[in-house]
């Protein structure tokens, strides 16, 4: 075993395993370590496969890898579908019920699944017909298996809790296999009870049943699973740390940049943050302050939510909502409103696989170019997206910042991959947060002065007033406008009036500074050149490790503001690269071609990937390997994930 | 100093076609207004898209106008973060009730504490007399190359089962009547509609001005047109929930009186409900301080720019370690 451990459940839905991984991930936390969570899951409520991945190390990790130490499944179809993950030395916990269960017969197997599963038996020359003969084979290449009698054991629970119904025990198998698990690695159990009081919160009994479960399956292991080799230890550290996935962190950041009005519909994965807002929505007295509050509203559909937000940023409060694709193709027709009439609104976006439907519960990065050119017309507006999880949280933050400033949408571009990942931290600091509401003005500002809403300027910035102030009135329409706001058609008018929005992208491009827009990692002198955007960052930092190892020289160049995309660097950077690459989670290389726009400079190369599952830091690896080994095709296509 | 009427003209020139349904309601709109003396300032109109839609620009207060059928939305969220804001939302029949729809059901369900008028004329005007949801099946009004093949929907009574709080009728010919409405709506605690019975001189040449003062119909006793309008309350008809049992028997009351149409149209106060809580009340149930510290009152930020907001607490129910 080297630095990190990868322990994966996989189970069908509704059975626990999100709640086992929860569990696990917050006794590794708990222990010193760091821990790195990725959760597959279907769009389906009850019965279709699901996983969750727990990567831990000693060491910050901010990626998956293409590697399982320790497989736990609830059933035979996770064992079907990662063996084969399951790296030389590790194992798989199994129930001895599923070993003679016929493969072809799980129905909940899709065909196309096994014609891949086919196609890898008939490489390696086996044809095992139950899950017992699979194992028997995954078992040559040094993979232990640990059969367990899930039922009998939980039978034996049963009678020691009183409770004998087989629904409710079986309920149970996810804490009872979380124990297994736990004594095969034989880690301190006092940081595994801690998390199940934590999990279970406020439910003595449902505690005491599971610490009574996990406990026992935890001895059986110990005494049956003597020789596993592993060593899950934990370490000291004195660092304060949080862990939480990205919905959290996005939340927690709106609600540090003042964000008063949160509207949304229902929609995976970007209700998890709404739920948590609404879940939080009073906050704690800071100071001699009164406790402030956010609303969240759940209304009819995205239309309601982005106009709704719109209708309450014209008050003068931070408002925001929160959407996937879908969502924001509705949205396109409000966006434009909110750009034509200058109003500061932020939408919270989180990519799935697209177009459609698409993908509803997977990864994407298909929509980059959606968001910044959604809607008729040209306006103004700010992408920026975030490339981990602690950006989600300074990001929400700033999004605000940059709507108030310019007086125009913010689409804070986030993925699936980043909400619904889990990882540890060292504590935010919401002192680094800094609000800047722009020129928004009060009554008192405007004593005595005429007050035009979208006043001529030179930065194409007009001070803002919320409708309802005394001393002023003024009109918004979606119509062409004066600068009170009354309809125009006037020809001069417009001319004027475009420029003036379409200045302030201009005003916005030179003010925001470079730091905010770009981050740069590795050596400034390598030839090789990484280009990418939001969450394929954590991967692509330890495939450079992994080729910096290798004595390989490359920098990494993460676009966080795309529009309006800080061309004068980007350019500097990449006339210095013998070799440019371009990392995506979409077909096309969307951010590369939005480069090549601006810059007329064309990437060499592009890592593509649109399987609705991450990178893996493994797969960057061997692409960036091959094109340093000068034997890598322009497009190579990645695939890993299950 | 007592607001007047010309408190709450703008000068824009206004467009509507020469005997528009609009001007009645504008001028309404002002008078209430004006009767309320409700400074400009503290008032927000909105409107949708449409020949109604122009309305805000002729009001000296807030105006919003906003999308095609968005308006109930956009106005929502206002008055959610600035509930001292007097809302008072426009709409148009095509606007509310068919692109729109999905918003006029669910602001119902919200009672939210606000006014909607709806200019309800039976066409859409302002692309050149289309069919609106409103117009009848099998009427042809004379831009429709064929009858209308849809039901109309009638306003009144999918507001009654959708959870408006105060519905009325009115027509845009009775200045004084509409202005009552119009007050007795912006009173009202909740979610108030009043449906604007208009005639459209350019497109609807069925419901015109001389349909509704029905002079195709003479009473030969007196020799008078017969109009097709009559007031509620001169019949005894009372739709005022004065106590909460009243509540079902009162919605169905006012269910048989919006079916009435044709030869015998009611206008007045169809149903009346201040028993029900409004959204902001609902609202102060969870956020106690929301009435007097609403979103757009909040600090967020101290004079250096350093948040007010206290996630702390939220920080720590995240922590592992330390």
């Amino acid at each position: 075993m080297g630095d990190d451990f990868i322990w994966m459940a996989g189970g069908p839905q509704g059975s626990g395993v999100d709640t086992s991984a929860n569990i696990f991930a917050r006794a590794c936390c708990y222990g010193g370590l760091h821990v790195y969570g990725k959760r597959e899951y279907s769009s389906n409520i009850k019965g279709m496969h699901s996983y969750f991945q727990i990567r831990v190390s000693p060491k910050e990790i901010g990626a998956i890898v293409d590697r399982v130490n320790l497989l736990c499944t609830f059933d035979a179809e996770s064992v079907v579908r990662h063996a084969w993950e399951v790296a030389p030395g590790g194992g798989i916990i199994c129930d001895t019920e599923v070993l003679g269960t016929k493969i072809s017969g799980i129905p909940s197997l899709p065909s196309p699944f096994f014609e891949e599963f086919n196609k890898t038996l008939d490489e390696k020359g086996i044809h095992p017909e139950t899950v017992g003969d699979l194992l028997s084979e995954v078992k040559k290449s040094n993979v232990r298996i640990y059969a367990v009698p899930y039922l009998e054991l939980l039978k034996e629970i049963g009678k020691e809790i009183g409770e004998e119904q087989l629904s409710k025990i079986t309920r149970m198998i996810n804490v009872l296999t979380l124990g297994v698990s736990f004594g095969i690695v034989n880690y301190e159990q006092k940081y595994v009870d801690k998390a199940i009081n934590m999990i279970f919160g406020k439910k003595p009994k449902i505690i005491s049943m599971n610490l009574l479960a996990l406990n026992k399956a935890y001895d059986y292991a110990r005494k049956n699973f003597k020789d596993a080799g592993f060593d899950l230890k934990s370490v000291e550290t004195n660092e304060e740390r949080i862990f939480l996935q990205g919905t959290q962190a996005v939340a927690l950041g709106k609600l540090a940049g003042g964000c008063r009005i949160q509207t949304y519909y229902p929609i995976t994965p970007a209700a998890d943050e709404s739920e948590y807002l609404e879940e939080k929505q009073v906050f704690e007295p800071e100071g001699n302050m009164p406790a402030g509050a956010i609303i969240v509203m759940q209304t009819e559909d995205e239309i309601a939510a982005i106009t709704m937000a719109t209708g309450a940023a014209l008050t003068g409060v931070r408002s925001a909502t929160s959407t996937s694709g879908p969502g924001f193709s509705l949205m396109a027709e409000g966006l434009g409103w909110a750009g034509i009439n200058e109003v500061p609104v932020v939408i919270n976006y989180y990519q799935r696989g697209a177009p459609s439907t698409g993908l509803p519960t997977r990864h994407g990065q298909d929509d980059l170019r959606f968001a910044i050119h959604a809607s008729h017309g040209e306006f103004p507006r700010i992408v920026l997206c975030s490339g981990d999880i602690e950006e989600c949280f300074y990001d929400a933050a700033r999004a605000f910042n940059y709507a108030e400033h310019y007086q125009t949408p913010v689409i804070h571009l986030i993925d699936k991959a980043l909400a619904n990942s889990n990882k540890s931290y060292k504590m935010f600091d919401p002192g680094r947060v800094r609000i800047d509401r722009g020129q928004l003005l009060t009554a008192a500002d405007i004593s005595g002065k005429t007050y035009q809403r979208f006043e001529f300027t030179d930065s194409g910035i007009s001070p803002r007033l919320p409708i309802g102030t005394p001393g002023a009135i003024f009109w918004y329409t979606g119509d062409e406008h004066n600068e009170s706001g009354h309809i125009t058609e006037e020809p001069m008018m417009r001319t004027r009036m475009v420029a003036k929005r379409m200045k302030k992208l201009e005003t916005a491009d030179r003010e925001i500074p470079v730091e905010e827009r770009v981050n740069f990692f590795g050596d400034e002198d390598a030839s090789v050149t990484v280009v990418s955007w939001g969450s394929p960052k954590g991967a692509i930092l330890e495939a450079m490790d992994m080729l910096r190892k290798d004595g390989q020289k490359i920098n990494f160049l993460q676009v966080r503001i795309p529009h309006p995309l800080p061309k004068d660097y980007i350019e500097k950077v990449l006339n210095k690269a013998a070799k440019k690459i371009a990392i995506e989670g979409n077909y096309s290389g969307q951010l590369a071609g939005i480069i090549r726009e601006k810059t007329g400079i064309p990437m060499d190369y592009f890592i593509l990937k649109w399987n609705g599952r991450p990178m893996s830091a493994d797969e960057i690896y061997k692409a960036l390997l091959l094109i340093t080994q000068d034997k890598a095709q322009t497009r190579q296509v990645l695939t890993g994930g299950s | 100093m007592a607001l007047k009427l010309a408190d709450y003209r703008t000068h824009v020139f206004n467009d509507w076609c020469p005997g528009c349904g609009n001007f009645g309601i504008l001028a309404s709109l002002q008078m209430a207004l004006a009767d309320l003396e409700l400074q400009p300032s503290r008032v927000a109109i909105f409107s949708g898209i449409g020949c109604h839609g122009k309305t805000p620009h002729f009001v000296n207060a807030y105006g919003i106008h906003t999308l095609h059928g968005r308006v109930l939305p956009f106005a929502t969220g206002a008055k959610l973060a600035n509930p001292e804001l007097e809302v008072i939302v426009h709409g148009g029949d095509g606007d509310g009730l068919g692109i729109g729809a999905a918003h006029f059901v669910n602001t119902g369900r919200r009672n939210m504490d606000m006014t909607y008028i709806i200019h309800d004329n039976g066409v859409y005007g302002l692309t050149k007399g289309q069919a609106s949801p409103t117009l009848k099946l099998g009427v042809k009004t004379k831009a429709l190359p064929k009858p209308n093949i849809n039901e109309g929907i009638n306003p009144v009574t999918l507001a009654l089962v959708t959870g408006y709080t105060f519905i009325a009728r009115s027509y845009c010919y009775d200045v004084v009547h509409l202005k009552e409405t119009i007050k007795k709506a912006i009173k009202h605690k909740g979610m108030a509609l009043v449906v604007v019975q208009q005639w459209c001189p350019t497109y609807n040449d069925i419901n015109t001005k001389e349909w509704y003062n029905g002079e195709d119909r003479i009473d030969p006793a007196t020799g008078k047109p017969v109009p097709r309008l009559y007031r509620l309350e001169e019949t005894g008809y009372d739709g005022i929930v004065h106590n909460p049992d009243e509540t079902i028997p009162k919605t169905l009351a006012a269910l048989a009186k919006a079916y009435e149409w044709g030869d015998r149209i009611p206008i007045g106060v169809f149903y009346q409900n201040e028993f029900v809580s409004t959204y902001q009340e609902r609202i102060s149930q969870r956020i106690a301080d929301y009435p007097g510290y609403p979103p757009a009152k909040q600090v967020i930020a101290d004079e250096h720019g350093k948040p007010v907001t206290g996630i702390r607490k939220l920080l720590d129910e995240l922590k592992v370690t330390g």
